[in-house]
C-alpha cells in the first residue's frame, strides 16, 4: 500500500532525470482588491512516463501550479525547467511554442469551442501540430468514433471531456496536464474519463499530471503529491496502482 | 478548411445580425464616398476634356466698342498665346408660348471655320454659311427647352427690330456649361439662350463693323492670368472696358468650380463621418464580442495558438464584415453615382458626362474602410490576446463595486431593484456607458446633419422669396434709363405697385484687395418690394451717407466701420470715388454694396435713373402686361419671381435627393449603433438576467433591467447628438464658397425632433428584437456556461 512520506523537494529517489523541474515557485495574484498568495515556494519534479496526481483542497494552489508547469501562467518567483528550457524566464512567444509543441491540456470545464464540432475541435490542434494523430483517430481513442460531427452542445459532459482529451492527445504531446478533469462529471462518467487518461499514459507513454480534490482518484497514480495552502504537504508513491474502473467516490 | 476558419464562418453566422448592421454602416460610408467622389471625378474629367477639346479661354474681357486694330495689340501682351475678338450682345427672344420674352445672347463666330478659342460643339445640324445673315446656331439647353430643331424659325428683337432667324444647328460650348443670363444665379433653360451667328451678319445689326466688344484670350504656359487680365484692362481702358478677368470670374466656370469645390470637400467630409462612426462601432462591438470570447481566446492560446494567429483570426472576421460592406457600398455607390450624375446633367452641360466608377476611388474606399475597421478592431484584439490564458480562463474577478455618490445620496432608493441594477451598471462602468451614449449621439447627429439641407434651403427660400423679394416681375434694362419709366409702368393696366431700382457695377478697392460687385440703391419706400435678406433676419439699416457692404466683402477687403474704400464705376463716365463704409450687411449670398438712392445718384451724378423696375400686378392682366413690358425700349429681361422660385426648386433638386439618401444612411447607422449596443448588452448580461429569472423575476422585470440600460443610453445620447448634429452642420456648411453663399447652418426644431425620433425608433426596434431573445432565454443553458 501507499506510505505517506512527508518529503520536501524530490519525491522518490528515481534514477532518471526529471523532464519538468520546478524550484521555489511562488505565485501571488491580485484578485479585485486583495492579494492572494497561491504558491509559497514549491519544489516539484515530473519524470518521464509517470502519472502523477496532485491532490489538494480547493484553494490549495494545485491549479496555479499546473498552469505554471503548462506555460499558461508565469510564477512570481522561482524557476521551472522543461528539459533544457527555462520556463520562468521564457518570453510569451517561447511559452506559446512550448505549449504548442509539448503540452496537452484538459480543463475542468472542457473549454471546447462551441461553434466547432468534436472533430473540428480536435482539428484546431492538429492544424498547428507536427505529425499529429488524425482527429478521427484521436476521437476513436477516447471512444467517440461515432460522435465526430456533433457540436459540444449536442454532447454530454463526459463526452465533451473526452473530446477535450482527444484534443489534448491528438498532437502526441510529451506532457498531458489535466485540471480537475472529472470535476464537472458524475462518478460513472468520471471513471470513463479517467480510464481514457490512464490508457493514454500507458499506451502512448505520455507523462501525465492530473489535478483533483477527490482523494480516491489518487489511487490510480504512480505518485501522489499533496498540496495544502500553497505548499507541498507530502509526496507518496503508490506501490500498487488501481485501475480507474476500481475507483469509487 | 482549417478548424479556425470554420470557427470564423460559424461566428459570422452566429453574429449575423451584428455583422449585417455593421456591414451596412460601412456600406453607407463607402457608398457616400463612391457616389460623391465618383461624381466629382467624373465632372472634373468631363470638364477637363471639354475645356481642352474646345479650347476654353483663360482671360475674358468685355468692352463698349474697340476697333479691330486693338486686337493685335492685345495679342502682343506678355503671356498671351491666342486672342479671339467677337461681338457679344444680349437681345430679347419673344418665343411663342411664354408670356415674357426669353433673353438671348448673341455670340459672333467667324464666318468660316471654328473660332480659335471657345469653340462650339455642334450637336445637331450644321455650321452657319458665309453670307447668310439670318442663320443661327442655338444653345442646346435652350433648343431642348423649346423643342427647337434645325430648320425652325426663331423670332428675335435685334436692335429694336423683330426678325425671324433660321436655326441651322444646335450646339453647346464650354462657356455655357452652366448657362445663366446677366446677374442671375439661377439657371433657366427656357428663358436664357445663346445664339451663335456669323460675325459679318452680327456686325451690321449692332453697327459694330470693324470693331469688337468681347475678347477671349488663352495664356502661354506659366503665364499669370491675373497679370494678363490687368494688362488687357489697361489696353482696353480707352474703349470703355467693362470687365477684364481671369477664367475664375467667368460665370459658367465660376459656378461649376464652386459646385466642384463644395462637392470635393463634401465628398471627403461626409464619408469621413460615416466611416468614423463605422470604425467606432466596430471598435465597441469587437471589444465586447472579444470580451465575450475571452475564454475561447484563452483556450486557443492554451493549445498553442500564437497571438498573431489569434489576432489574424479576428482580423479576418473584421475584414469579411467590412469587405462585404465595402463591396455592397461600391455597388450601391455606383448606382447612386449614375443617378447623381443624371441629376447634374441638365445643369452642367457637357458633351460626354457619364458616371465613371474610378477604380482608384473604389480602391480608396475599400482601403479607408478596411483600415478604419481594423483600427477599430485591432486595439480590441490586442487587449484580448494580452491577457495570460490562465487568467482569461478563470471567471473574472468580481468587479470592484463601490456605492457611487448618487447612491450614497439615496437617490437610487427611489428607483427599485431593476432601476438600481441599471444605475449601478451605468455608474460603475462609466467609460462603457459613455461610449454607448456617444454611439447613439453620432447616430442622431448624422440623421440631423443629413436632413438639415432641407431646412437651410427652405429658410433661404422663405427669407429670399417671401421676405426680401415680393415683386411679381422685374423688368431690367440694358442700360440705366430715366426714372420716368416708373410712371409709365404705373399707368399700365393691372399694375398695383411699381418700385424703381438702381444697380451699378463697380470695382471696390481697399489697398491692394478688390472685388467687382454691384452697388444697389435701397428704396426708401415704407414697405419695399425688394429688401436684403439677412441672417439672422432683420431689416438692413442703410446708412444716410456712404455705403453699407456685405460683411463678407468687408472681411475680404479688410474694411472696418468708417474706413474709406475706392470705387471705380464700371459704366457711364467710369468715375472714381472715395466712399466711407458706414455699415455692414449680413446678407447670405454674393458680395454687394448698398446705399440710399440719393447717395448713389450723387455718386453717379445723375438723377432718378433706374436699371430695373419691380412690379406687382393683378393676375388677370398678367399676359397682356408682360407682353407690353417687353416692348419698353432697352429692356434686357423680364423675369417673374414665380419662375425664379420654380427654377430654384428644380435646380436644388439634386440636393433633395442627396439629403434623402444621407438621411436614410443616417437612419441605418442609428439602427446599427443601437442594435449592436442592445445585442452586446444582452450577451454580456444574459447570465445575470437568467439568474434573476431563476430567482423568480418576471420577463418584464428582467427586460426592464436590460432595456432600461438601453433607454438610458438613448436618452442621454440623443441630446448630445443634437449638439453634435449642429456641429456637423457647421462643418458641412463651411465647405461652401463663402463669397457665393453664406447659408446659415440651420435646422428647425422639427429636424432635431426627426433625428431624435429616428434614433428612438431604432432603439425601439432594437429593444423589441432583444426582448424577443430575452423571452427565449435558456435559463439552464445560460447558467451552465461559464462565460
Amino acid at each position: 500500500m501507499a506510505l505517506d512520506t512527508p518529503v520536501p523537494g524530490h519525491g522518490t529517489a528515481r534514477p532518471e532525470r526529471a523532464v519538468l523541474e520546478a524550484r521555489g515557485l511562488t505565485k501571488v495574484y491580485r484578485m479585485g482588491e486583495v492579494d492572494v498568495v497561491a504558491l509559497r515556494g514549491i519544489d516539484f519534479d515530473l519524470f518521464r512516463g509517470e502519472l502523477v496526481v496532485l491532490l489538494g483542497a480547493s484553494g490549495s494552489g494545485k491549479s496555479t501550479l499546473l498552469n505554471i508547469l503548462g506555460g499558461l501562467d508565469t510564477a512570481t518567483d522561482g524557476a521551472v525547467h522543461w528539459s533544457d528550457h527555462d520556463l520562468a524566464s521564457a518570453t510569451e512567444a517561447e511559452l506559446t511554442s512550448y505549449r504548442r509543441e509539448h503540452v496537452g491540456f484538459v480543463f475542468q470545464f472542457y473549454n471546447l469551442i462551441p461553434s466547432l464540432t468534436a472533430r473540428e475541435n480536435v482539428a484546431l490542434v492538429t492544424d498547428i501540430a507536427d505529425d499529429p494523430l488524425d482527429p478521427a483517430e484521436a476521437l476513436s481513442l477516447v471512444g467517440l468514433a461515432d460522435r465526430l460531427d456533433h457540436f459540444p452542445s449536442q454532447l454530454s459532459g463526459g463526452e465533451q471531456q473526452r473530446v477535450a482529451i482527444a484534443r489534448a492527445i491528438a498532437k502526441k504531446p510529451e506532457l498531458l496536464l489535466c485540471d480537475e478533469p472529472t470535476g464537472a462529471l458524475d462518478a460513472e462518467t468520471g471513471r470513463v474519463v479517467l480510464e481514457v487518461i490512464d490508457r493514454v499514459n500507458r499506451e502512448l507513454g505520455t507523462t501525465t499530471a492530473v489535478i483533483t480534490h477527490n482523494a480516491p482518484i489518487a489511487a490510480m497514480a504512480d505518485r501522489v503529491v499533496g498540496l495544502s495552502d500553497g505548499r507541498i504537504a507530502y509526496v507518496r508513491t503508490n506501490e500498487v496502482k488501481k485501475s480507474p474502473s476500481e475507483l469509487t467516490w | 478548411m482549417r478548424a479556425l476558419d470554420r470557427k470564423l464562418l460559424r461566428d459570422l453566422v452566429r453574429l449575423w445580425g451584428q455583422a449585417v448592421t455593421i456591414a451596412l454602416v460601412v456600406a453607407c460610408g463607402i457608398a457616400s464616398f463612391v457616389t460623391m467622389r465618383g461624381t466629382y471625378v467624373s465632372l472634373v474629367s468631363a470638364r477637363d476634356a471639354y475645356y481642352d477639346d474646345r479650347r476654353f479661354g483663360d482671360v475674358f474681357a468685355h468692352v463698349e466698342r474697340a476697333p479691330d486694330i486693338v486686337a493685335s495689340r492685345l495679342a502682343e501682351i506678355d503671356g498671351v498665346a491666342v486672342v479671339h475678338t467677337r461681338i457679344v450682345r444680349d437681345i430679347l427672344l419673344p418665343v411663342e408660348g411664354m408670356p415674357e420674352p426669353a433673353v438671348g445672347r448673341i455670340v459672333s463666330i467667324p464666318p468660316r471655320g471654328e473660332p480659335p478659342l471657345d469653340a462650339i460643339r455642334l450637336r445637331r445640324g450644321r455650321m452657319v454659311e458665309p453670307g447668310r445673315s439670318d442663320e443661327v446656331i442655338v444653345l442646346e439647353s435652350f433648343a431642348d427647352a423649346h423643342h427647337l430643331q434645325p430648320g425652325d424659325l426663331l423670332p428675335a428683337v435685334l436692335n429694336g427690330t423683330k426678325k425671324d432667324l433660321r436655326i441651322v444647328g444646335v450646339a453647346m460650348s464650354p462657356e455655357f456649361v452652366f448657362a445663366v443670363g446677366r446677374g442671375s444665379f439661377i439657371q433657366d433653360a427656357k428663358r436664357f439662350g445663346v445664339l451663335w451667328m456669323a460675325r459679318d451678319a452680327v456686325a451690321p445689326v449692332f453697327r459694330m463693323e470693324g470693331a469688337f466688344d468681347d475678347v477671349v484670350a488663352s495664356l502661354q504656359p506659366g503665364a499669370s492670368g491675373t497679370k494678363v487680365a490687368a494688362e488687357m484692362r489697361r489696353h482696353l481702358e480707352p474703349y470703355g472696358v467693362l470687365t477684364s478677368d481671369t477664367r475664375d470670374r467667368q460665370i459658367s466656370h465660376h459656378v461649376l468650380e464652386g459646385e466642384l469645390q463644395q462637392l470635393g470637400t463634401y465628398a471627403v467630409v461626409t464619408p469621413a463621418i460615416f466611416l468614423g462612426v463605422a470604425a467606432f462601432l466596430l471598435n465597441v462591438v469587437l471589444a465586447r464580442t472579444l470580451h465575450l470570447q475571452r475564454g475561447q481566446i484563452a483556450t486557443l492560446k492554451a493549445v498553442g495558438y500564437t497571438n498573431v494567429e489569434i489576432g489574424l483570426h479576428y482580423v479576418e472576421l473584421v475584414s469579411i464584415i467590412v469587405g462585404a460592406g465595402a463591396v455592397l457600398g461600391i455597388v450601391l455607390g455606383d448606382l447612386l453615382g449614375q443617378g447623381m450624375i443624371g441629376l447634374y446633367r441638365p445643369f452642367f452641360r457637357f458633351p460626354d458626362l457619364a458616371f465613371r466608377l474610378d477604380p482608384s476611388v473604389a480602391a480608396t474606399g475599400v482601403v479607408v474602410s478596411v483600415t478604419s475597421g481594423l483600427a477599430g478592431a485591432l486595439s480590441a484584439v490586442a487587449r484580448a490576446v494580452s491577457v495570460p490564458p490562465a487568467e482569461a480562463m478563470r471567471p473574472e474577478a468580481p468587479t470592484v463595486y463601490k456605492k457611487p455618490l448618487l447612491e450614497r445620496l439615496g437617490v437610487l432608493r427611489l428607483v427599485g431593484v431593476s432601476g438600481r441594477m441599471v444605475m449601478r451598471e451605468l455608474l460603475r462602468r462609466p467609460t462603457r456607458a459613455l461610449l454607448s451614449c456617444i454611439g447613439v449621439a453620432w447616430a442622431t447627429a448624422i440623421v440631423i446633419a443629413g436632413y438639415f439641407a432641407y431646412d437651410s434651403l427652405d429658410l433661404l427660400m422663405s427669407l429670399q422669396f417671401e421676405g426680401a423679394q415680393r415683386e411679381d416681375v422685374e423688368v431690367s434694362f440694358l442700360r440705366a434709363v430715366p426714372g420716368t419709366v416708373t410712371n409709365e409702368a404705373r399707368h399700365l393696366p393691372g399694375v398695383v405697385e411699381v418700385e424703381p431700382h438702381r444697380a451699378v457695377p463697380v470695382r471696390i478697392r481697399k489697398d491692394n484687395a478688390y472685388r467687382d460687385v454691384a452697388v444697389l440703391a435701397q428704396t426708401d419706400r415704407e414697405i419695399p418690394l425688394r429688401t436684403v435678406a439677412q441672417w439672422p433676419p432683420r431689416k438692413l439699416e442703410v446708412p444716410p451717407s456712404g455705403i453699407a457692404i456685405s460683411q463678407k466683402l468687408g472681411d475680404v477687403l479688410g474694411v472696418r466701420l468708417g474706413d474709406r474704400v475706392q470705387i471705380e464705376v464700371l459704366e457711364g463716365d467710369r468715375r472714381m470715388l472715395d466712399v466711407p463704409v458706414n455699415g455692414f450687411a449680413e446678407d447670405m449670398f454674393g458680395l454687394f454694396a448698398y446705399c440710399a438712392p440719393n447717395v448713389l445718384a450723387n455718386m453717379l451724378g445723375e438723377e432718378g435713373n433706374v436699371s430695373s423696375i419691380l412690379l406687382t400686378y393683378e393676375k388677370d392682366e398678367e399676359s397682356a402686361l408682360l407682353e407690353r413690358l417687353a416692348t419698353f425700349p432697352g429692356v434686357a429681361s423680364v423675369t417673374r419671381r414665380s419662375e425664379i422660385l420654380a427654377q430654384f426648386r428644380e435646380q436644388t433638386e439634386h440636393m433633395w435627393v442627396t439629403t434623402t439618401i444621407l438621411t436614410l444612411f443616417g437612419a441605418i447607422i442609428a439602427f446599427g449603433v443601437v442594435y449592436n449596443q442592445a445585442r452586446i448588452a444582452l450577451s454580456m448580461r444574459s447570465r445575470d438576467l437568467a439568474s434573476l429569472r431563476v430567482l423568480g423575476f418576471t420577463r418584464a422585470e428582467i427586460s426592464a433591467v436590460l432595456l432600461g440600460e438601453l433607454a438610458v443610453y438613448v436618452a442621454i445620447g440623443i441630446p448630445i447628438g443634437m449638439y453634435l448634429g449642429q456641429w456637423l452642420m457647421n462643418v458641412i456648411m463651411s465647405t461652401a464658397d463663402p463669397e457665393s453663399y453664406r447659408m446659415p447652418a440651420f435646422a428647425t426644431a422639427r429636424t432635431f425632433a426627426f433625428g431624435a425620433v429616428v434614433t428612438a425608433l431604432a432603439g425601439l426596434v432594437s429593444a423589441l428584437a432583444v426582448r424577443r431573445k430575452l423571452d427565449h432565454l435558456d435559463l439552464i443553458g445560460v447558467l451552465k456556461t461559464r462565460e
